[in-house]
């Protein structure tokens, strides 16, 4: 009971320092919404007609930009925050306190977790009502699972890359170079079918092009050429696991002197 | 078994690689008084206190703080006593009164909301969000989030370190207010002002070795007035007072316990034997002198 009541109270202080911080909650929820409304823009009206149904283009930025929008909630902001947090002395702080590392830990994960599926929401919304994507061939159940083993995949990796960090003013650098890269070469953007074949084995190597083409594939079977839905959450379960090794194994309480 | 200490230290040691910071402590400090570790910069103090908090991990030594073994990070342990670090910052993103209520939240039994305010004179502060603070203002925001759970016990290391001279005395105010809450208090410093007007012990902590420990009057025993004046070489001075002479500037100087007898028979003598005392001064030596001598006492072997 006490740990639900100081996971809640964390949870709620999670939640109130994000949405204060208006710079970082912009980038974090408004960019995909955006990227998804130019991209939707440019391409979502052409369509592909399937079994004499036409299906937009807009059907495959839904679920590309649902990665996006994850990656951006999970590992991005969860990598940032505690890297600065460690740097302020404020993770210090937190260990002088009664306060258990474990609620610590978990009212972060909870919140960057429910903040992606709140995002996922959006995006779809905003995609079926302007933007006629297409819901009805979603794997509902499929979708979800897929969801949340991204979500705690992204989390351990976010917290494995703040061990590693050296500093702070170092973290947006880091982070950036990391997602991005990764985002234009994992079918979130565009469709990587005529990629040269090595760039399509890097990304491959990679967790964010699995989490991309999972959710793309349950999202409608008209963008399962690739469903090898077992190889994609095998490759994110193993970097769930290096994640979390190298988060438990670096985690540092203070900034490197 | 709980000792009648709040905090009983002995044989500490601690190195960083090759370098050994703290080199064989001994530390008692009872319940109820506040008890203050003095020294300069890189005395090994901050270090001391972090292994009390349970941050660092000693090399040799036993070390129990309220019965606990600091580093083994018990929750118990955690619940009793309250930290200031030295250098933290706060949330920036909340007000004074919401991180004081986040922090109050993770205590089973933590003081009043009001009486933290109160006790660190931020009542009038509470909507105010960080960055709106004063340096000394937020240093009472780090004190009123040690407080919030009402320990037993309250590390502070530094807590005025920067401050201004009037934000200074406001922060003993602040300090002696704790005492009357019947705290423990462990701070370190590096004024020997602050520690006369707010400790009740103190010890001297130089090089990681503690070379004195003793009351306030105790210590400033050792800060001695020094009287000089320049004159020429060779004076026959009366008996009983000695003078190092320093030939570059013809000074001569003259440490008394007893001021006003010291002056008397200098200045008495000076006017019957018609001798000119120029720059006739008198200086409290700076506690920086008192330490440098502390320390080649220390050196010497000739500790008292």
């Amino acid at each position: 009971m006490r740990s639900l009541q100081l996971l809640a109270i964390q949870y709620a202080y999670e939640n109130v320092r994000f949405w204060r911080n208006s710079i970082a909650a912009f980038f974090t929820v408004a960019l995909p919404i955006l990227m998804m409304m130019i991209l939707c823009l440019l391409f979502g009206s052409q369509q592909t007609v399937v079994e004499g149904q036409p299906v937009y283009w807009s059907t495959f930025y839904v679920p590309s930009l649902s990665a996006m929008a994850v990656i951006g909630a999970c590992f991005t902001n969860i990598a940032m925050e505690v890297s600065i947090s460690r740097d302020r002395g404020l993770l210090k702080r937190y260990r002088g306190t009664p306060l258990p590392v474990s609620i610590l830990v978990c009212a972060k994960l909870v919140h960057a977790v429910v903040l992606g599926f709140l995002l996922v929401i959006c995006l779809i919304g905003v995609g079926v009502w302007v933007f006629d994507a297409s819901v009805n061939g979603i794997q509902l159940s499929l979708f979800v699972v897929a969801l949340i083993l991204g979500s705690i995949t992204f989390c351990a990796l976010g917290l494995a890359v703040a061990a590693l960090i050296p500093n702070a003013e170092a973290s947006p650098a880091i982070v950036q170079a990391v997602v991005l890269p990764l985002l234009f070469i994992s079918d979130v953007f565009l469709p990587m079918d005529n990629a040269p074949a090595w760039l399509q084995w890097i990304a491959s190597v990679f967790p964010v092009r699995h989490f991309a083409l999972i959710l793309q594939s349950t999202f409608h079977p008209i963008l399962a050429s690739d469903i090898r839905v077992s190889i994609h959450l095998f490759v994110m379960a193993a970097w769930f696991a290096i994640g979390l090794v190298v988060a438990i194994r670096y985690f540092r309480w203070e900034p490197r002197r | 078994m709980e000792s009648s200490y709040a905090i009983e230290v002995k044989g500490l040691r601690k190195s960083y690689g090759d370098f050994e910071a703290v080199k064989g402590i001994d530390l008692r400090v009872n319940s109820g008084e506040i008890f203050a570790l003095l020294g300069p910069n890189g005395a090994g103090k901050t270090t001391t206190i972090e292994i009390l908090e349970g941050f660092l991990t000693p090399n040799a030594g036993s070390v129990r703080v309220l019965g606990y073994d600091p580093a083994k990070h018990e929750r118990v342990y955690k619940e009793r006593i309250g930290i200031v670090l030295q250098e933290t910052e706060v949330e920036e993103f909340l007000s004074v009164e919401e991180s004081i209520r986040l922090v109050r939240s993770y205590y089973q039994n933590p003081l009043p909301l009001d009486d933290v305010l109160a006790v660190t004179g931020l009542t009038d502060l509470r909507r105010v969000r960080p960055r709106k603070l004063s340096g000394g203002q937020k240093r009472r925001l780090d004190v009123a989030m040690g407080l919030a759970g009402n320990p037993d016990l309250l590390f502070l290391d530094e807590p005025t370190t920067g401050f201004d001279p009037q934000a200074r005395r406001d922060a003993w105010d602040m300090l002696r207010n704790l005492r009357e809450l019947g705290k423990t208090v462990l701070l370190t410093s590096h004024y020997m002002d602050e520690v006369e007007h707010i400790a009740s012990r103190a010890a001297v902590m130089i090089d990681g070795k503690i070379v004195l420990e003793g009351t306030p009057q105790d210590l400033a025993h050792e800060a001695e007035p020094t009287i000089s004046f320049r004159a020429t070489a060779n004076l026959n001075l009366p008996n009983g007072l000695e003078a190092e002479f320093h030939e570059g500037d013809s000074q001569y100087l003259i440490s008394s316990s007893d001021l006003v007898k010291t002056l008397y028979v200098l200045t008495s003598w000076a006017i019957e034997n018609n001798v000119s005392l120029e720059d006739l001064s008198i200086t409290r030596r700076s506690l920086d002198d008192a330490f440098v001598e502390l320390t080649q006492r220390a050196e010497n072997g000739q500790e008292r």
